[in-house]
C-alpha cells in the first residue's frame, strides 16, 4: 500500500503512539468508575480518544489521494541541534550542572555562549558579529532584567560572586 | 440606569491619579516588553506579575489589564514589523500586516491597528458593563455539567477556525487535554506522568510549551529556508498615518470585527484568538473593490478586522472570568492567578462582593485602551526602526528572551530543559503541518475539563446522560455539535480551507 500522504501518516502514527502510551499510563493509576473518577479514568479516555483519531489520520493517509504526496521534506538538522542546543547550553550555563561538578557560570557568561552557538545556526555565522551581539544583549539583558524588573538571576560565576 | 451609575463607580475609582499611574506604568511595560519579538502577552504579564505583589488588589489588577493590554499591543506591533505571531491572535494580522509592512506601509497597518484596536476596546467595555451582571446571574444556574459542555463548545468553536486539516486540530486539542493532565491530581493527590521528575509534579510549565513550540519551532523553520527566499524588509516607508482610501476600507473591517470579536469573546476557549480568525476569514470572503490589494499581499482590512477583532475578543473575554470564574484564554489564567495571590476568588460573587474592584477594572480597561492610543502612534517611528534589524541579528535574540522568559518564570533551569523538547516538538509540529494553538486552549482548560466532569458525573452518580437532560447543558452540546456539522459540510469545507490557503 502506497502512503498517500506522508506528513499525515507520519503525525498518525505519532498521535497513536503517543495516545496508546498516555492510555496505558492512565491504566497504572486507579481508573476508577464514573461515579467515582479516579486519577486514571479521564487520562484514559483522552489516550483513548487520541489513539483512535491519529489511527483515522493514518487510514486517511493511506486513503485519500493528494496532489504532491505532501512530503515531509528535508529536516533542517542545522538549525534544529544549535538553536536547541544554545538554549541548552544557556541552562547548564546559568544553573550550573551539579551531577558533573560544574558550578552556576551565571547570565553573563550564558548570554556570551548562547549568542555564539544560536548564531551558527544560521548559513553566515561571522564572529565579530556574534561577539558584538552578546554583548549589546547581556548589558541590555542586565539592566532590563536584573536593574529594571529585578528578576532574580545569578549575575557572575559563583566563583567570583 | 444602572449601567451609568455602575460605570461612574468604575471611573471613580479608576480616576484616582495613583491607579491613574498604575494604568500608565502597566500601559508602558506592556509594550515595551510586548514588543520584543518572541515574548508575547503572556510571557510578557508572567514576568511582570512580581511588580504588583505589594500594590492594593485594585491597583494591581488595573495595572496588570494595563500591561495585558500593552502586550497585546505591542505584540501586534511586532507581528507586523517581525513577521513573528507575538500570541495565537495575531497569527492572522501576520498574513497581510507583515506584507503591508514589506511594502513600506508598515506605518498604516500600525495606524489600523491601533485605531481598530481602541475602537473595538471602547464598544467592548461597554458590553462588558452592560452584560455582565445578567450573565452573573445566569452563572449561578451553572452547574459542572453546564460548564463542562461549555469548555467542549468553546474547543470546538477554536478548532473550526483553525487552519488546515479538522482531524488533525481536534487531535492536536485532545494531545493538549493530555499535556495538561500531568502533575498532581488535585483530587487524590497522585502524581501524574511525572516520571519520579518533582518539578512535574507541578505540571508543564504553560510558558514552556508555548515559547518552545511557538518561539523555537518557528525558529528553527525560518533559519531552514535559504536566505533568498526568506521574508527581507523593504527599507522605505512611506507616511505613517492611513490615506483616505485606507480609512474608507478599514472602517467597515474594523465594525464587523468589533461585532464578531464582541460576541465571540465570551465563549471559553480562546475568544479573542477565535475571533481574529473568523473576521479574518469574513474580510477575505467578501468581494474585493476595484483597485483594492488582494488578501495575503497587504490588504489593509486584513490588519483591520483581525486586530480589532481580537481587542473587542479580548476585552469581552473578561465576562467568562469574571462571572463564571472560568478563565477563557492563558492570558486571564495568569490573571486568575494574580486574583487569587491578592485573595480574590474570581466568579460570580466578585461584583457583588468587591464592586468597585470589579467597576473600577472595566473602567480602567478603556482608560488603558485610550493611553495605548496617545502613548504608541507618535512612537511608532521607534517600532519601525526595528525593521531594520536584520534577521540574522534577531534570532539569537528572540532565543534568548525565551530562555530567559522560561527561566524567570519559576527562576528554575528545569523549564530551559522543557523550552528545548517543546521546540523540537514544535518544529515536528511545523514539519507535519500540524496547527499548534489548538494544543495550547487543550492545555489550559484540560485540568478545568477533567474537574467539572468529575463533579458533574458525581452529581449523578455516573450517569453520562446528565450532559444532555440539562436544558442549559444540553442547548451547548447542540451548538457544539451544530458547529462540527456545518464545518463538515461540502460547500463550507471548501470554502474554509480556501480561506487559509497561504499565499
Amino acid at each position: 500500500m502506497r502512503i498517500k500522504s506522508q506528513r499525515d501518516f507520519f503525525a498518525g502514527v505519532l498521535f497513536s503512539a503517543f495516545g496508546v502510551a498516555f492510555a496505558w499510563g492512565a491504566t497504572t493509576y486507579t481508573v476508577g468508575s464514573g461515579a467515582r473518577m479516579g486519577p486514571g479514568y479521564f487520562p484514559l479516555i483522552v489516550g483513548v480518544l487520541i489513539a483512535i483519531m491519529g489511527a483515522a489520520i493514518t487510514l486517511k493517509a493511506l486513503v485519500v489521494e493528494t496532489a504532491d504526496g505532501e512530503p515531509v521534506g528535508r529536516i533542517a538538522w542545522r538549525p534544529l541541534f544549535f538553536i536547541i542546543g544554545a538554549n541548552l547550553l544557556f541552562g547548564v550555563l546559568l544553573g550550573g550542572l551539579p551531577g558533573i561538578g560544574l558550578p552556576p557560570m551565571g547570565l553573563i557568561v550564558a548570554i556570551y555562549a548562547l549568542t555564539f552557538v544560536a548564531g551558527l545556526a544560521g548559513d553566515r555565522f561571522s564572529f565579530k558579529a556574534s561577539a558584538v551581539l552578546a554583548t549589546l544583549l547581556a548589558i541590555g539583558s542586565y539592566v532590563a532584567f536584573v536593574l529594571a524588573l529585578k528578576l532574580q538571576f545569578p549575575v557572575w560565576p559563583t566563583f567570583i560572586a | 440606569m444602572d449601567l451609568i451609575s455602575n460605570l461612574a463607580t468604575g471611573f471613580g475609582v479608576a480616576f484616582t491619579l495613583q491607579n491613574l499611574a498604575y494604568a500608565f506604568v502597566g500601559c508602558l511595560l506592556g509594550t515595551l516588553i510586548g514588543v520584543l519579538p518572541g515574548i508575547g502577552p503572556v510571557a510578557t504579564i508572567a514576568m511582570l506579575l512580581p511588580a504588583t505583589y505589594a500594590l492594593p488588589p485594585v491597583s494591581a489588577l488595573i495595572m496588570l489589564a494595563g500591561i495585558y493590554y500593552g502586550a497585546q499591543y505591542g505584540g501586534s506591533t511586532t507581528a507586523i514589523l517581525v513577521n513573528l505571531p507575538g500570541e495565537s491572535s495575531s497569527v492572522v494580522t501576520v498574513i497581510d500586516g507583515y506584507q503591508m509592512a514589506r511594502r513600506g506601509r508598515a506605518g498604516p497597518a500600525l495606524a489600523a491597528a491601533g485605531l481598530g484596536s481602541f475602537f473595538a476596546g471602547c464598544v467592548g467595555t461597554i458590553i462588558l458593563a452592560a452584560f455582565a451582571p445578567p450573565l452573573t446571574e445566569l452563572a449561578f444556574k451553572f452547574g459542572p455539567a453546564e460548564y463542562f459542555s461549555l469548555m467542549v463548545l468553546g474547543l470546538i468553536g477554536a478548532v473550526v477556525l483553525a487552519s488546515g486539516s479538522l482531524l488533525k486540530a481536534i487531535t492536536m486539542i485532545l494531545l493538549g487535554l493530555a499535556l495538561g493532565l500531568v502533575g498532581t491530581d488535585v483530587n487524590s493527590g497522585v502524581a501524574r506522568y511525572s516520571f519520579d521528575i518533582p518539578e512535574l509534579t507541578d505540571g508543564i510549565g504553560f510558558i514552556a510549551i508555548a515559547m518552545g513550540v511557538f518561539g523555537y519551532g518557528e525558529i528553527i523553520g525560518n533559519l531552514s529556508t535559504p536566505e533568498e527566499s526568506r521574508e527581507v524588509f523593504t527599507s522605505k516607508i512611506k507616511g505613517l498615518w492611513p490615506t483616505k482610501d485606507d480609512f474608507k476600507r478599514m472602517t467597515p473591517a474594523v465594525l464587523r470585527g468589533t461585532a464578531l470579536g464582541s460576541a465571540l469573546g465570551i465563549l471559553p476557549g480562546g475568544g479573542a484568538l477565535l475571533a481574529s480568525f473568523a473576521s479574518y476569514t469574513m474580510e477575505k470572503r467578501s468581494r474585493l473593490k476595484p483597485g483594492e490589494v488582494p488578501f495575503g499581499q497587504g490588504n489593509i482590512r486584513g490588519v483591520a478586522g483581525p486586530e480589532s477583532a481580537n481587542n473587542a475578543g479580548a476585552q469581552t473575554s473578561f465576562i467568562p472570568l469574571l462571572t463564571l470564574g472560568i478563565p477563557p484564554n492563558p492570558v486571564m489564567a495568569l490573571m486568575v492567578g494574580a486574583m487569587t495571590i491578592h485573595n480574590i476568588q474570581p466568579g460570580p460573587q466578585v461584583m457583588t462582593a468587591n464592586p468597585e474592584l470589579f467597576w473600577g477594572l472595566i473602567a480602567s480597561m478603556w482608560i488603558g485602551n485610550l493611553m495605548l492610543i496617545v502613548l504608541n502612534l507618535p512612537m511608532i517611528g521607534i517600532w519601525i526602526k526595528l525593521l531594520s534589524i536584520p534577521y540574522k541579528w534577531l534570532f539569537p535574540a528572540i532565543v534568548l528572551f525565551c530562555a530567559i522568559g522560561v527561566y524567570s518564570e519559576n527562576n528554575n533551569t528545569f523549564d530551559v530543559w522543557m523550552v528545548a523538547i517543546f521546540g523540537v516538538v514544535g518544529y515536528v509540529f511545523l514539519k507535519l503541518k500540524c496547527e499548534p494553538a489548538p494544543l495550547l486552549l487543550g492545555f489550559i482548560l484540560g485540568p478545568m475539563m477533567e474537574e467539572n466532569l468529575r463533579r458533574a458525573l458525581l452529581l449523578s452518580r455516573g450517569d453520562w446522560s446528565v450532559l444532555v437532560t440539562r436544558p442549559i447543558s444540553l442547548g451547548l452540546i447542540i451548538a457544539a455539535a451544530l458547529l462540527l456539522v456545518i464545518v463538515l459540510l461540502p460547500s463550507v469545507k471548501a470554502k474554509r480551507e480556501e480561506a487559509f490557503v497561504e499565499e
